[in-house]
Formats: structure tokens, C-alpha cells, sequence
């Protein structure tokens, strides 16, 4: 079809308008003229200037994810290739990342969520590994503005549309409501495959004269730009912006997946790499820079969706379901026969050349033809200004005096319970396929995931943490408590983390507060990385999340993967039997700075968030997962969102089995409202068999870590003395009902 | 005895089945292509779930085309054994091989949980292991699984005691909150006529296992191996 449609005569002019329509700055144009030694050409500029956007070359972060600890005994690969490789022993290892899909899914929620996922997976499974779990962390609106329910069910919609079809159980993830995304949401999608050690595959391409061969969907105008699209921010224009964005084939993306993995067993292969965000582009030049050779493409042999597409938008289109290959010479027939196998076309669209050029094809003339280099390790990396803003100091204050204690205690935790962002999110998951593949151990709900790797005694477990607002009052602190309290639920599941993958979502790097957010978050989760000894093996940047000039909470998210060396012996935070001891690890502080208690019955979101030593928070973690390697405790539950008294619910009435009571006594001195809905860190609920207390106490002095006995599990009622005297079935109602309740 | 696994474009669960039959009950199992011809030496052939060909049109009505298909009719109508779960109970209904349809769910949102069965009939060879009445804890993922029937049909799948596994409560009592996609009847299973071909939209490899919650979904398996051998000393359906 496109052979016969008329060639494009010539290429457009390249003025000072197309230059700024593209995002390059003046300067940025002045580089790649030094670089390239001449003008570009119209295809030429579009290539740089998806290659150098934010969203491909980092250019505004690199210099602070260089902070960030990437080594470990296991990390097999870190941040640069497509995704983190660790090893988790016996030849295997688990390859994960994390990825945004943010301005897509706030333009079109299902078909952007949807490409998300689809992107995040091929990232996975383009580097050898089976795609076993996948994990998502969503930030919406206020529950009350009027896109918020729009969103959300297109974007769960989309989420599981596209990973229930291809087979990959959604085993986690996290929700949130602010005002602070009302005009722009978060969606970062996560996935984590396993590998055999010896059978991983680089982005690279190697060995000149070898094939590139283009496997997957055709080529269509979808996409193109995209990258772009997610390095500006928003304005009431961006509805506009709806072309760009990709319309999901999950049932293309399985046959993809099974024939790459099929391929993967064979010895055909030199490379591969997902055509994601600036599509065939990147996808070559990314291959050739880690290569540390040339290639050469030829446009007229990819397979096109629509007639007339010109080389520019061949080259930037963003068509989902599409991967470039790297075979040895002489098999490409043997590729062939593999994907025609799953009824896929694979098709020889260059080669891997001499030299150091990235040079393009088109009906015979070359249409580009630039240095590999100043597509990649050239692009423009920027220090940009970065400053503390005024108003910082004016919302940490929090005087507590000026903040009434409310004299209805059980009406707050009910309020509290109620809050979407504290209520079950059975709503959302229960539209995730969690049991596919038959690994999951602990289903979505839990603290943490968990999955256990078939024919060993080993497990994996999984969480994704990020409090946006606590990053707002403090970036530094907010940092250290994404990463430690994504730690502490792995720790709750009986897990020790091996490695994690995060997406840093944040407004325009071209403000210096924006940086000055960017700067002390990275620096706080590296602390956090360096004291918990986790290593960072992948993840992205999202900046521009902003409308009308006004930027989202600065939010990390993290994505944590531990292991489990006996699956069997993992725990989940729920309550077992009446008579179990109730204990609390950690120690309550009276704080409320940034917590949802403040929010939800104040409407406050003010004072620092709380404090954190993380001495202590990894002889917590360490202590609970040791005391659960031992078989020593029945459950264990993170304090999180909500403090104490919603812990305690969510051991009592979170399980699939019927609420239990408890009756707990609280002994400290200080405000009732801090005691129940301060938020400190470093706590863990735990519940233990009376036989048990005494070594469990043992372990905790041996470590350095508080404990104390508050209570015993038994009843009908969650009573903590002497504030809360509350029905569990009550309890359970409220909880596990008000999400769906305001979504009908 | 002998299983294969059909494996269509778009299957998700084929390997949970083979995993289940192979490693947890050591049977003999094989993954059958659906472009190939179906060969023996079989006792009996399951369509596993997931979406195939995308489910895009209509879930299962493009994989009753697959050229396999036409195999497990004729080994159907000649008497073998034919489990379809989920999606395969889906492709089984578009091929005629059971009756009724099923269509998007009623809350018309995709739904994975727990949910409890009741075993309505036992004198299947794929509830033989059950006593009747029992109650079963088994997953449920899809977003089409709302089992539909005319009337007559209706009718004479009750007369027929056709109707395998309902959706129940934790007492055992079936209401409109245990039944998860507004199921006609309440009807999570039923079989044809001469009771050698069963769908069902619950997972029962998912179940096969105390580690991940339940190990229910064992009896369908162990049933059809304690009926299949019956039939070897002679005695095929009882």
C-alpha cells in the first residue's frame, strides 16, 4: 500500500517556528548544528527532539539519579538498560521496573493506562524474562471533583483490560485522592519477570552486518510526539493533544510476549528492545549507543497501518506492540518461522553498521544520517536552578494548641475509615485478574504482595509506596519515608529487600522550587537507600506534571521487591485467633504533621511529616522479619496511613475470614487524637501466641528495638481503652464498603 | 490416563492447568497447538482459560474456528471426556458442544475473587469426587462469565440435572451477593446431556494448592481421573 502513494517531494524548511514547536530551545538548536556540523533537515530535528526531550534523555534529572546507591552483591544489571536484573539464586533471577504514564492517562484514562501497562511489560519481557506479577500506583484528584470517578474507572478499566488479557496477575498496587491532581494524575505501572541468569538479553546491538529486524504491530500516526507531549506541561489545550496519544492491542502484545520468550530460548538472538516512547528512534539508537556501534535503517521496508505515512512520522511514530531485534546473520528465517508460528510478521528493516552513525533510509535517498552519540550520551544535560520557595516555611507550621481535640474519638475513626484513601480498595482490585499463573500467595489487600516462585521453596514479595504529601512539607524526610516505608511492608510479609524501581513524579523542571523538590527527595530516598541497604536497579522520571503553572505534590513512588527464602513461612496482617497477643514494635510519638487524620477531620495539610531514625527503622524491619522467619508471629501489620487505631482495624477486619476484636491499652501520655492517628514510623502491629512473647521480647531488646504487650485479640469489638469501644462488624462495614459505596 | 491442554492464541492459564495435572497430581499431559490436528491417545481434552484471539468480538467465538476445534467435536460426540474452564467454557458453548451463552457480567466490570460453589450433581465424571451438596472455594476472573439460557433451555437443563456447580454463600445458600457476574440460576457449571463435557467459569487450577488458599479445585481433576479409571475396568459413567 505505502509503495504506491507518491513520495513526499521534499522535506519542509526548518525555520525558527518548527524549532520551537519541537521544545528546542535556541541553544539546544545551536548543539545539534555543532554536532551534526551543518543544519538538520526536518526528519533530522524531529529525531532530536524526541531524543532530547526530558522524557528520553533526563536531561534536567541525571545528575541527582547518580546519587543513588545501584550496586549489590546480587544487582545483576542496573539503571540504563530496560529494565533491573537481580539475582535471586539457583540460576534465576527477577528483572522489574517501574515506568509513568501520567499525561496519557489524564487525556484518554483507559487507552493510556492500558498502553502503560503494555509498555512496562514489554520493557520486561524484552529482556528474556517471563512477566509474572504487576503492580500499580495511581494518584487521582479529590474524590469529589468531577473527573475523579471518570478517571478512575478508565484508568482500572484500562489497567486491567490490558494485563488481565495478557496473562500477568496485577498481585498490588496503591490509591490515592488530593486536590493536588485534580488537573493531573499519576499512573505508574510496575512489573517484574524472572529469567534464567544465562538466558537475559541486552538492549544492545552488536556484531555488524547482523539484522535489525521489526516485529510486532504495523506502523501508524498514532503516538507520534508522545515523548514530547510528556516533557510539556498541561494547559486547557491538552485535550487537544488526544492523537497523541496510543490505542492498546493486548491480545497483539501476548503473541509478542510468547513469541519473544520462545525466541529467547533459541540461539538466534543478539538483542532486543521495545519500540516505546519515541518509537523506532529510540528504540535503534538506543541499541547502537549501548552497542557502541552504527546502524543503518531502511524505512521503506517497515510495515505500515496507513498509506502516505512520510519517513518523520515512520520514525516518531509511537504505535504500541512493536519490537526491534537484533539477530544473528543467517537466522533470520529461523526468527521468521518463530513469529509466523504465532501469526506475527517479523521483517529485516536494517542492519547493524560500521562506524558510529545512525543513518535512515527512505525509498532509496538517506533522510538522516547523525551521529549515534548525539542522540544519547551527547544530549544536553542541564544543572538546572534550583531553591527553596518562600512559602515552605509558612505550611511547617503546625502549632498543636491551635488544633482542637475532637471529643468524639470513635466518629473520627469512623470518618477515617471512610476516607478513600484509608478504605479497602477491594473496588479496584477485584477488576485485576490476581490468581493467573498460580503463584500468588498473598492477594492484593495485604501490606505487601507475595509470589512464590514455582518448584523452589522461595518466595517474592512486593510493594509500592509514595506519600506525596509528606514530600510537600519536607522533600528530604518524604524521600526517606517512601523508601522506608515501602521497606517496612516487605519486612511485614517476612521479606528482606533486594532491590527497587521507582518513578519520581514531579511539576516543570524549569522552576527552581520544582528542583529544589526533585533534589531533596532524591537525596532523602538515596539516605534511605545507603541505611536499609537497598539498591535502585531501575526506574523513570516524569517531570511537567503541572496545569495552568501549577505543580503536583512532588511524589516519589517506590517500588520495592524483597525475597522470601521459605515462601511457607510468610505472614499476612490479619489477626488469627482470639487469645493471640497484641504488640506493638516501634514507638508512638506524638506527631500529626502531614497525617490523613489532619486532613480528613481538620482539612489541614500542614507541619512536618514525622520523624524517622533509620537505625531504628531497620532493627524494626529486621527484627519482624527475623521473629517471622522463626514461625514466631501470627501477624503483622505497617502503621501507616491513619496511625494506630486504623492499624488495628485493618488486623481486625481486613482478612477473608470473619472480623475479630481485640482489647487494647494504651499507656502513653500525650494527646488521644496523636495516639490514635499519629502517623510516627518505625511500627509494626504484631500478634504472637502467649508462649511466644518471651522470645519474641528477647529478640526485640537484643536488637535495640521497643516493644510492648497493648493487648489480646478476642471479642466482638475493637476496644482501645479508654477512648474506643466499637463493634467489629460495624468496623468492617465502613472499611470495606465505602469506596464502592461512593463509587455506585 | 492421558490429558491435553489446548493451547489457542490469547490462552493465559494453559500452563497453570499443565502444571497442576503434571507437578501437583503426576498425570500424563500434553500442550495441544490449535493449529494442529487433535491426536490420541486421549481421555480427556481441556480448554483452558484466558482470551483468545483478544476475546475482541465475543468471548470465544473466533477460537471455535481454530482447526482443532473440529477434533474435540468429533471426540466429544464420540463419547471422550471435554473440560473447558472460563474462556474454554466460553468457546465451548459458541461450538455447541453446551448449551446457553455467556455474556458481560451484570456489574459489567471484570471480576476476580473467592467465591464458594455448591456441587449440585455428583454422577458426572467431573464432580464424582464431590458429594453432592458440598461447597467448593474456588476463584472466579472474568468479565463475561454471566451464564444465560432461554427458557426451554432452562428447563431442560434442570430436568437433565445438567446444572453442576451453582454460586453459594459460606452456609451454602445461593443470594444475589455470592452469585459474582448475575449468573441465570445462579449457574457457575453446567454439562451437556450425556454428562461428558463440563464448563465451568470458576478456576479450579487456581485451587490447587493449600499454599495459595485452596486446593478445592483438585476434586474436578481428581474426579475425572476416578472416573476415567472406572471406565478402563469397564465401567464409563458408572
Amino acid at each position: 500500500m505505502a509503495r504506491l502513494t507518491p513520495k513526499p517531494l521534499s522535506q519542509p524548511p526548518v525555520t525558527p517556528e518548527v524549532i520551537a514547536g519541537h521544545g528546542l530551545t535556541e541553544e539546544e538548536y545551536r548543539k545539534i548544528v555543532k554536532l551534526l556540523e551543518r543544519e538538520p533537515n526536518y526528519t533530522e530535528l524531529g529525531i532530536f527532539s524526541v531524543m532530547w526531550s526530558e522524557h528520553c534523555s533526563y536531561k534536567s534529572s541525571k545528575k541527582y539519579l547518580k546519587l543513588f546507591p545501584t550496586k549489590g552483591s546480587a544487582v545483576i544489571e542496573g539503571p540504563g538498560e530496560n529494565a533491573g536484573v537481580v539475582d535471586i539464586g539457583a540460576g534465576q533471577a527477577v528483572i522489574f521496573k517501574m515506568e509513568s504514564h501520567n499525561h496519557p492517562s489524564f487525556i484518554e484514562p483507559y487507552q493510556g493506562a492500558a498502553t502503560g501497562v503494555g509498555g512496562i511489560l514489554r520493557d520486561v519481557f524484552t529482556m528474556g524474562a517471563r512477566p509474572i506479577a504487576n503492580l500499580n500506583s495511581l494518584r487521582f484528584g479529590s474524590f469529589d471533583h468531577p473527573r475523579t470517578r471518570y478517571l478512575l474507572g478508565g484508568v482500572v478499566a484500562g489497567i486491567g483490560g490490558y494485563g488481565n488479557c495478557v496473562g500477568v496477575p496485577t498481585v498490588g498496587g496503591e490509591l490515592f485522592f488530593d486536590e493536588s491532581y485534580n488537573a493531573n494524575i499519576l499512573v505508574n505501572a510496575f512489573t517484574l519477570g524472572i529469567a534464567k541468569t544465562k538466558r537475559i538479553f541486552r538492549g544492545r546491538a552488536k556484531g555488524i552486518g547482523n539484522s535489525l529486524m521489526y516485529v510486532g504491530a504495523k506502523t501508524g500516526r498514532d503516538g507520534i510526539h508522545g515523548a514530547t507531549m510528556a516533557s510539556e506541561a498541561f494547559s486547557e489545550k491538552s485535550v487537544e493533544r488526544r492523537p497523541t496519544v496510543q490505542v492498546g492491542d493486548p491480545f497483539m502484545e501476548k503473541l509478542l510476549l510468547e513469541a519473544c520468550l520462545e525466541l529467547v530460548e533459541k540461539d538466534y538472538l543478539v538483542g532486543m528492545q521495545d519500540m516505546g516512547a519515541a518509537g523506532l528512534t529510540s528504540s535503534t539508537a538506543e541499541m547502537a549507543a549501548r552497542g557502541g556501534t552504527g546502524v543503518e535503517l531502511d524505512l521503506s521496508r517497515v510495515p505500515l497501518r496507513e498509506s502516505g505515512m512520510t519517513a518523520y512520522e515512520i520514525l516518531l511514530s509511537e504505535s504500541q506492540e512493536r519490537m526491534l531485534l537484533v539477530a544473528k546473520k543467517g537466522k533470520e528465517e529461523e526468527v521468521k518461522n518463530i513469529f509466523a508460528r504465532w501469526d506475527l510478521d517479523a521483517v529485516v528493516v536494517g542492519k547493524v553498521a560500521k562506524g558510529h552513525m545512525f543513518r535512515v533510509l527512505f525509498d532509496g535517498s538517506e533522510v538522516a544520517c547523525i551521529p549515534v552519540a548525539a542522540l544519547t550520551t551527547e544530549a544536553p544535560v542541564y544543572n538546572r536552578p534550583a531553591e527553596r520557595p518562600q512559602w515552605h516555611d509558612e505550611v511547617q507550621k503546625l502549632n498543636l494548641a491551635t488544633v482542637k481535640e475532637s471529643s468524639d474519638l470513635e466518629g473520627d475513626l469512623k470518618r477515617l475509615l471512610a476516607s478513600p484513601n484509608i478504605a479497602s480498595k477491594e473496588w479496584v482490585y477485584r477488576q485485576y485478574d490476581h490468581f493467573v499463573r498460580s503463584n500468588t500467595v498473598v492477594a492484593p489487600g495485604a501490606d505487601a504482595a507475595v509470589i512464590r516462585i514455582k518448584k523452589t521453596p522461595k518466595g517474592i514479595a512486593l510493594a509500592v509506596d509514595g506519600n506525596g504529601r509528606y514530600c510537600y512539607l519536607d522533600p528530604y524526610v518524604g524521600g526517606i519515608l517512601a523508601v522506608a516505608e515501602a521497606a517496612r511492608n516487605l519486612a511485614c510479609v517476612g521479606a528482606r529487600p533486594i532491590g527497587l524501581s521507582d518513578c519520581l513524579n514531579f511539576g516543570s523542571p524549569e522552576k527552581p522550587e520544582v528542583m529544589w523538590q526533585f533534589s531533596r527527595v532524591v537525596q532523602g530516598m538515596r539516605d534511605a537507600c545507603v541505611a536499609l541497604e537497598v539498591p535502585v536497579v531501575s526506574g523513570n522520571v516524569s517531570f511537567y506534571n503541572e496545569t495552568d503553572g501549577v505543580a503536583i505534590y512532588p511524589t516519589p513512588t517506590v517500588a520495592m521487591v524483597g525475597l522470601l527464602a521459605k515462601v511457607e513461612r510468610h505472614v499476612t496482617p490479619w489477626f488469627k485467633s482470639p487469645g493471640d497477643v497484641v504488640v506493638l514494635l516501634g514507638r508512638s510519638r506524638e506527631e500529626l504533621g502531614g497525617s490523613e487524620y489532619l486532613k480528613v477531620i481538620h482539612g489541614l495539610v500542614k507541619g512536618i511529616p514525622p520523624w524517622i531514625d533509620l537505625k531504628l527503622e531497620r532493627a524494626v524491619q529486621q527484627c519482624c522479619v527475623k521473629a517471622i522467619e522463626r514461625g514466631l508471629l501470627c501477624s503483622a501489620h505497617d502503621v501507616s496511613d491513619g496511625g494506630l487505631a486504623v492499624a488495628l482495624v485493618e488486623s481486625c477486619v481486613g482478612g477473608p475470614e470473619r472480623p475479630l476484636g481485640a482489647m487494647i491499652e494504651l499507656h502513653e501520655m500525650m494527646r488521644a487524637d496523636a495516639l490514635l492517628f499519629g502517623e510516627s514510623q518505625s511500627r509494626i502491629v504484631v500478634s504472637v501466641k502467649q508462649k511466644n512473647v518471651g522470645r519474641l521480647k528477647e529478640m526485640a531488646d537484643h536488637d535495640g528495638v521497643p516493644m510492648q504487650v497493648i493487648g489480646e485479640v478476642g471479642g466482638s469489638r475493637l476496644v482501645i481503652q479508654p477512648l474506643i469501644q466499637l463493634p467489629v462488624e460495624e468496623l468492617k462495614e465502613i472499611w470495606s464498603g465505602s469506596l464502592a459505596k461512593r463509587l455506585q | 490416563m492421558h490429558w491435553g491442554v489446548i493451547v489457542f492464541p490469547g490462552s493465559c492459564d494453559e500452563q497453570d492447568v499443565y502444571d497442576c495435572l503434571k507437578q501437583g497430581l503426576k498425570q500424563q499431559v500434553e500442550l495441544l497447538w490449535h493449529k494442529d490436528k487433535l491426536k490420541g491417545p486421549l481421555d480427556c481434552v481441556v480448554l483452558p482459560g484466558g482470551f483468545s484471539y483478544g476475546d475482541y468480538l465475543r468471548a470465544g467465538c473466533v477460537a471455535r474456528f481454530s482447526p482443532i476445534m473440529e477434533g474435540v467435536v468429533e471426540f466429544a460426540r464420540s463419547g471422550g471426556l471435554v473440560l473447558g474452564i472460563c474462556n474454554g467454557f466460553q468457546i465451548l458453548c459458541e461450538a455447541g458442544l453446551l448449551p446457553g451463552v455467556l455474556t458481560r457480567n451484570a456489574s459489567l466490570q471484570f471480576v476476580c475473587r473467592q467465591v464458594t460453589l455448591r456441587v449440585e450433581e455428583n454422577d458426572t465424571p467431573f464432580t464424582r469426587a464431590a458429594k453432592k451438596g458440598q461447597l467448593l472455594k474456588l476463584p472466579v476472573k472474568h468479565g463475561e462469565g454471566r451464564y444465560y439460557a432461554d427458557p426451554e433451555t432452562l428447563e431442560a437443563l434442570r430436568q437433565n440435572r445438567q446444572i453442576l456447580l451453582r454460586y453459594v454463600d459460606s452456609k451454602g445458600k445461593v443470594s444475589p451477593l455470592a452469585n459474582p457476574n448475575g449468573s441465570l440460576d445462579d449457574i457457575a457449571g453446567v454439562c451437556n446431556p450425556t454428562r461428558n463435557v463440563f464448563g465451568l467459569m470458576p478456576h479450579p487450577e487456581d485451587a490447587a494448592d493449600r499454599l495459595l488458599g485452596s486446593e478445592d479445585g483438585l476434586k474436578i481433576f481428581t474426579s475425572v481421573i476416578a472416573a476415567c479409571d472406572r471406565r478402563e475396568k469397564g465401567a464409563w459413567l458408572d
